[in-house]
């Protein structure tokens, strides 16, 4: 699947350039995250790079054909979208509109619902859950058909510390057992635990593309410095 | 005064000794009104989920159309299916004129557009809720459709409640099309304007207080089977 490579990619919403070009290429492992301002375009980035908004110009291919690498994806969205079904069905869906079994797909819901500690609340409606759980459902939602490459935009954008805590965990087991993850996030400190390699973006365009030490000890470009050191980046 | 008084005894007394004819008008009136609905729904939501999930030319312009016919006069519909159905008519062969066929095709002509309508209304909002959710999810066009058929399926319901309620109601169309014949193809409404024409006002009161049990019974039995406004539930 990997390298997948963006070329000359932009996105255009009624008329209004969002971003692009941007030229990309992300190779199989690791943790990438897109970090910037708010308007900058990271989630149209993910978006497109995942395929589900129209590009207005380029492509993203991936090493292996493209209907392959769209079933190796999951997103994961900055507020949740549970459907309105309990939260095994919510668990069991991706599993069963792929085709799998109905009993399996329920057994392996069960065990990813006792993984994201919702074990209790497995026959409740997901709609009804907090925040956090609905965002763990979410993720392990994502998760239970073991995506090789994992989008995820803000994640814990408006979790407490202690359900932020859990997410994280879950992305770095995901990623030891050979997921690829590109995430959004406003919060520095969650890059500097996580990252591989950092992405910053601005005004629609990649300002800077390090990995993540790098980046953080010698921000690339002004526009990183100040990011990285809390000043307000426009 | 002394109507409505000796209307309400004549139902209950009606009603209490299962009187024959009334017993065989009320079936003949659930069976019309029920089979029509079974066919409109048939048509109706599959419809209704196609139009909020797939985007075609005059798309905009079958939902205004279908809106339009909403208002549909039942007795300018009873007309053309009499036309269609009289011996000289296209369908004439077929003989349903004056049968409770005819009276089924009349009353599917009549609610099908207005539980298109609703129906469409509600999977319209469910669609914008789960769009990026199932678009990321790499479903087909009819995964998403029995998705939003399913999630949506209390919405839905009360859909076809609305077309019941017109269908049971309906009197213009079906007595063109049925001829009000007895024991043939009277049912409530045909019979209550029957009486009244007559002056027999206890009488049609009484089979109006049945027409309106009978609908209040259809309501909460199937709100009951639903499951609708418990806790839990959407």
């Amino acid at each position: 699947m990997f390298p997948m490579t963006a070329c000359d990619l932009s996105v255009k919403v009624r008329q209004k350039h969002i971003i692009g070009p941007i030229n990309l290429t992300i190779n199989e492992g690791g943790i990438t995250v897109l970090m910037g301002p708010n308007g900058a375009g990271k989630t149209t980035l993910l978006k497109a790079l995942h395929g589900i908004i129209r590009l207005s110009n380029g492509q993203v291919t991936f090493a292996t054909p493209a209907k392959t690498a769209q079933e190796q994806q999951s997103f994961v969205f900055q507020s949740p979208i549970m459907l309105r079904r309990s939260v095994l069905e919510n668990l069991a869906y991706p599993l069963m509109i792929n085709g799998q079994d109905k009993q399996i797909a329920m057994e392996l819901a069960r065990t990813w619902a006792a993984k994201i500690g919702l074990s209790a609340h497995m026959d409740r409606p997901a709609t009804f859950l907090s925040g956090g759980e609905k965002q763990k459902i979410a993720l392990a939602r994502a998760l239970i058909t073991s995506p090789k490459l994992l989008f995820l935009d803000e994640p814990t954008a408006s979790l407490d510390g202690a359900a932020t805590v859990e997410i994280e965990a879950l992305l770095n087991e995901a990623q030891s057992t050979g997921s690829t993850i590109i995430m959004s996030t406003h919060n520095i400190g969650q890059a500097r635990r996580m990252a591989s390699s950092v992405l910053f973006i601005k005004d629609g365009q990649i300002d800077a593309h390090s990995a993540a030490n790098a980046f953080f000890d010698t921000p690339p470009t002004q526009a990183a410095q100040k990011f990285i050191s809390g000043d307000i980046v426009l | 005064m002394n109507d409505l008084w000796n209307g309400i005894q004549q139902a209950i007394w009606l009603t209490l000794t299962l009187d024959a004819d009334l017993v065989e008008i009320s079936l003949r009136s659930l069976r019309v009104t029920l089979s029509a609905l079974f066919v409109s729904c048939l048509i109706a939501l599959p419809l209704a989920a196609i139009l909020a999930v797939r985007r075609f030319k005059y798309r905009r312009l079958i939902i205004s159309t279908l809106n339009a016919l909403m208002g549909l006069p039942p007795v300018v519909v009873g007309l053309l299916v009499y036309i269609l159905l009289s011996r000289s008519g296209p369908f004439g062969v077929l003989g349903l004129l004056f049968t409770t066929h005819a009276m089924v095709i009349a009353q599917v002509i009549i609610i099908t557009p207005l539980i298109t309508s609703i129906a469409h209304q509600s999977l319209r909002e469910l669609w914008s809720e789960y769009h990026d959710l199932l678009i990321s999810m790499n479903t087909s066009k009819w995964q998403r459709i029995k998705t939003l058929l399913w999630d949506g399926r209390r919405a839905l319901m009360t859909a076809s409640l609305a077309g019941f309620g017109r269908a049971i109601g309906e009197v213009g169309a079906i007595m063109i099309v049925g001829g009000n014949i007895d024991h043939a193809t009277r049912v409530l409404t045909t019979a209550i304007s029957l009486e009244t024409s007559k002056g027999d006002f206890a009488l049609a009161l009484a089979l109006g207080f049945v027409l309106i049990t009978l609908a209040l019974a259809v309501n909460f039995t199937t709100h009951w089977l639903g499951r609708t406004e418990r806790e839990g539930r959407w």
